[in-house]
């Protein structure tokens, strides 16, 4: 009986929708794809967050009325359509305990055992500028892609979608230490990888 | 006394949390002293930078 009530209310949100707000958040949805696609691996997610994102942008189009900036709002409902995926896939994934002891090695590995440096870290020559070259941001995304999954996950939704910790915690199901274990690890595969496949490549080069 | 592997952690863990007066104290002596760990804290810092130019980039050119 409910159904049947609620199925001939008048939708007037859906009814003042303008064409050109469609085509202007039409216009976006390559962006949108981007910024999920860096946090979310698998290609399909990423088009359905978009998707759902753009949906509930239409319907609300008087929700953005007032607010300047278009691409903002839309960053914004992606955010939390990015989240719950990612609560959605965290929740089916097993620990992966083999993996987890592989980074934790790979940690131990760099220090001796009373914890100095077996290498020590040597300086990076103007990482700034690294940053206006195309080919390093490339090289950052692969070093990025070589993160375990779940390393990857906390540590983009702390550094791209910036959430602060105790959110992603919630998000992940894992308590706050486990939180700052994860992103200590993903820096420092990160720097590694950095240190490895740039900044050495780059020193060893000028000998 | 920290050892390298502590600061590592720390100077992560600054960038999350707030660390207590001791440890911030520790730190800070550690870095003095230790040319290996001033290099390894800038970059991880320069991570955060990186990340916010990643994004960036991508706004630019969407792929």
């Amino acid at each position: 009986m409910g159904f049947a009530h609620r199925r001939f209310k008048p939708r007037p949100r859906a009814r003042r929708m303008s064409p050109d707000f469609r085509s202007q958040i039409e216009s976006l949805r390559p962006y949108l794809l981007r910024y999920a696609s860096m946090q979310l691996r698998n290609a399909d997610t990423a088009e359905d967050v978009v998707q759902e994102t753009l949906l509930a942008a239409l319907a609300g189009e008087e929700a953005f009325a007032g607010r300047s900036n278009l691409r903002t709002w839309l960053t914004g409902i992606l955010k939390h359509k990015i989240v719950d995926a990612i609560r959605r896939a965290s929740r089916e994934r097993p620990v992966e305990a083999a993996e987890s002891a592989r980074e934790a090695g790979e940690i131990e590995e760099l220090f001796d055992a009373r914890g100095h440096w077996e290498e020590k870290p040597e300086v990076w020559e103007n990482p700034d500028g690294a940053l206006e070259q195309k080919q390093f941001l490339g090289a950052l995304e692969q070093c990025l892609r070589a993160l375990p999954a779940r390393t990857a996950e906390a540590f983009l939704m702390r550094e791209h979608l910036g959430l602060e910790t105790a959110e992603i915690c919630k998000e992940l199901g894992v308590t706050a230490t486990h939180c700052w274990v994860l992103l200590y690890r993903a820096r420092m595969a990160l720097r590694r990888c950095l240190e490895e496949n740039w900044f050495g490549a780059a020193r060893r080069k000028r000998g | 006394m920290l050892s390298c592997r502590e600061v590592t952690r720390l100077v992560s863990e600054r960038q999350d949390r707030t660390l207590s007066f001791g440890e911030r104290i520790a730190l800070r002596l550690h870095l003095v002293i230790c040319e290996g760990c001033r290099n390894a804290a800038e970059q991880i810092e320069f991570l955060r930078r990186a990340m916010s130019r990643l994004a960036a980039h991508g706004d630019q050119e969407p792929r």
